[in-house]
């Protein structure tokens, strides 16, 4: 097998040195130090928010959070996983919720603890201006709540520094709930297709693909049409 | 026999600490009662307003268990009126502080009735998390 | 004139009428608030202890976002943000306040708030509606009336955080006459309320409405026996305390014959007549119209 010789670069998991190749991942860098990961890593693709990770850089003071999967490891970086922040969720029937600004204060009344100190947006992993859709929601702005907060990936870190303890990614996506059920436009397209399923339009190819050999289901699965028109 | 007032360290210690996060000096308070006169939410204290001041003055903490502080509603009555110039609503504050510091909150927010959630005007809710909780 | 406006939260949802008759009738006199970008919450309450800065973080972006419409050319050097929320008034002027007189906690501040393009540079004057309001001319203010209630008897509410503490108020704390040059001019019948600049409770609302009920009693009592039939307040609390709770004061008071309380601003757009849209009744809980629409009738 050929070798390849990638440079190795000192860095610090939970304040113990390992040299791993520059140029990989936390997570590959992580993986190739000898950790196991079961927890703390997911899709590997950025899209899933299972591997939130904060780290230092030496000689600089400022606290940066990442995407395990996403960030490249730089010399001498000091990181940890978050791989979970407990968080209160509240129980809602979607169905009996209103359009209402005054749902935040029924469900999450500690987001109007904020202190517009800009902690979240500087942790923030997906560069959202977390601060700007609290505030929006401070304020009962849903549709600015959902634009703001749309690719959040409820990595967590925004809850775990919050001076004020208020868990912004539950709350953002209450926003995004309600804004999608009761405010957003609605494409015809997703009438389209729901009556399409109700009138068992699809019943003949999902089975097809329930029997299909697995290989084949891959094979499907790869060559498949994205390009399709949800407008 | 001496009519001296031997305050303790602690004693001390307590009024410094009041002092440090009002920026005001409380000692400065000759208990002329203007402000109790003057404070529209007297009725609902358990001490009143230069009580407050004269135990602060005292480094007695047992100020920090009187309602006093907390029913104040930051309306600066007192402090626009106090001949000795004592900010007395930042002696207040510094007393909730001290407390809510401690991680000892005076509103749990589960406890907001629901009916209250629904109709109470989010100045009112983000004023009431500032002073009563940490 | 285009001046930076700054809302507040509560202006809009709860207050939202307050928000649209202010808007017009700022309008009518030919002054356009142009809302502040990416405003964030003042904090309700202004910061009372001499070591959280973190209080002031929220006062101090809302006037870097003024300086940034000056930069962008939104206003024309126009430093100047207007408030309508006599809390926001009250906590932005206190924080503006405290960084002009320590220069150190700015500098601190200034050095966490790194993400923001720039520093607050102290140019910003925190500024109440009613302040604009009193230097526009009495005779454009009577010009714009069309809806005339010379017998209507309003009585002005001020409450704590537009007079105090003195440093920040906008007028003499313990006898201002703002309001009621301005009602004056507006040609309504004044009436003093003896109680106007007593606490209405605040944000005790949250931990104990007795207090509430009992202080809006007394005060609501006195506005009633000087011979009020309205009340205008500038706050969107004292608004909710007073109006609202109005219900619990039946409760307990069953001979209590309630009295509208009204945003100054929902009043002035009812006599510049701008149209029943700017005045947001609907979101008064006692119903002012009775009382507005019987006056129009005498005094047609």
């Amino acid at each position: 097998m050929e070798q390849i010789n990638l440079k190795k670069i000192p860095i610090y998991i939970l304040s113990r040195k390992y040299y791993v190749p520059e140029s990989s991942t936390i997570i590959t860098a992580m993986e190739y130090a000898g950790f196991k990961l079961k927890k703390g890593v997911g899709c590997r693709e950025g899209f899933c928010g299972a591997c939130a990770t904060i780290y230092r850089l030496p000689g600089d003071y400022k606290l940066h959070g990442g995407l395990g999967c996403q960030t490249v490891v730089q010399e001498n970086m000091q990181i940890v996983q978050i791989p979970y922040v407990p968080n209160p969720k509240a129980i809602y029937d979607l169905e009996q919720l209103e359009p209402d600004p005054q749902v935040f204060l029924e469900y999450y009344p500690e987001t109007f603890k904020c202190l517009s100190c800009n902690t979240c947006t500087k942790i923030c992993p997906q560069d959202i201006q977390v601060m700007d859709y609290v505030q929006a929601v401070v304020r009962g702005d849903i549709e600015k709540v959902s634009e703001l907060s749309f690719d959040c990936l409820s990595c967590g870190l925004c809850a775990a520094r919050c001076p004020a303890e208020i868990t912004q990614f539950n709350v953002a996506l209450l926003a995004r709930r309600i804004y999608g059920k009761y405010l957003s436009k609605k494409g015809k397209f997703v009438e389209t297709r729901i009556k399409e399923i109700e009138e068992g339009k699809y019943e003949e190819g999902y089975k097809e693909l329930a029997n299909m050999p697995l290989e084949d289901l891959k094979k499907k699965y790869f060559e498949r049409d994205l390009n399709f028109d949800i407008t | 026999m001496s009519n001296k007032l031997i305050l303790s360290d602690k004693n001390v210690e307590f009024t410094e600490k009041v002092n440090e996060i009002s920026g005001e000096v409380v000692t400065l308070c000759e208990q002329c009662g203007t402000c109790s006169g003057s404070c529209p939410l007297v009725a609902e204290m358990d001490i009143t307003p230069s009580n407050m001041m004269r135990l602060v003055e005292l480094g007695d903490e047992e100020v920090l268990d009187t309602k006093t502080f907390w029913v104040c509603a930051s309306c600066f009555t007192c402090t626009t009126r106090c001949p000795r110039g004592i900010d007395i609503a930042k002696v207040g504050e510094a007393l909730r502080q001290i407390k809510l510091r401690k991680a000892i909150d005076r509103i749990d927010i589960k406890n907001i009735a629901e009916e209250d959630r629904k109709i109470l005007p989010q100045v009112a809710i983000v004023a009431a998390f500032r002073k009563f909780t940490g | 004139m285009k001046i930076p406006y700054y809302p507040g939260c509560t202006l809009k949802t709860k207050a939202k009428n307050f928000e649209i008759s202010s808007i017009a009738v700022a309008k009518s006199l030919g002054v356009e608030f142009v809302e502040i970008p990416r405003w964030n919450c003042c904090g309700a309450v202004p910061s009372l202890s001499s070591d959280d800065l973190i209080r002031h973080f929220a006062p101090i972006r809302n006037f870097i976002r003024v300086e940034e419409m000056n930069k962008a050319g939104i206003v024309d050097n126009e430093y100047r943000m207007v408030t309508l929320c006599a809390m926001c008034y009250n906590t932005l002027k206190m924080s503006n306040l405290r960084m002009r007189r320590n220069k150190e906690d700015l500098d601190k501040i200034n050095d966490v708030m790194y993400l923001e393009t720039e520093h607050y540079k102290q140019d910003v004057e925190v500024v109440h509606f009613l302040e604009i309001l009193k230097n526009i001319d009495a005779n454009k203010l009577k010009k714009n009336i069309k809806n005339p209630l010379p017998d209507l008897k309003v009585s002005p509410y001020y409450g704590c955080t537009l007079l105090r503490p003195k440093e920040i108020g906008i007028d003499d704390p313990e006898d201002p006459k703002i309001m009621e040059n301005l009602l004056t001019n507006l040609s309504v019948t004044l009436v003093n309320n003896p109680l106007k600049t007593r606490c209405c409770g605040s944000y005790q609302v949250v931990s104990d409405k007795d207090i509430i009920t009992s202080l809006g009693y007394d005060i609501l009592n006195n506005a009633k026996r000087a011979g009020a039939e309205v009340i205008v307040t500038s706050c969107p609390l004292c608004q909710f305390n007073l109006d609202r709770r109005q219900k619990d004061i039946i409760e307990l008071h069953h001979d209590f014959e309630p009295i509208p309380v009204l945003y100054f601003t929902q009043l002035m757009a009812f006599l510049f007549d701008l149209g029943e849209e700017t005045y947001g009744f609907e979101q008064n809980y006692i119903d002012p119209k009775k009382v507005l629409n019987r006056k129009e009738l005498v005094s047609n």
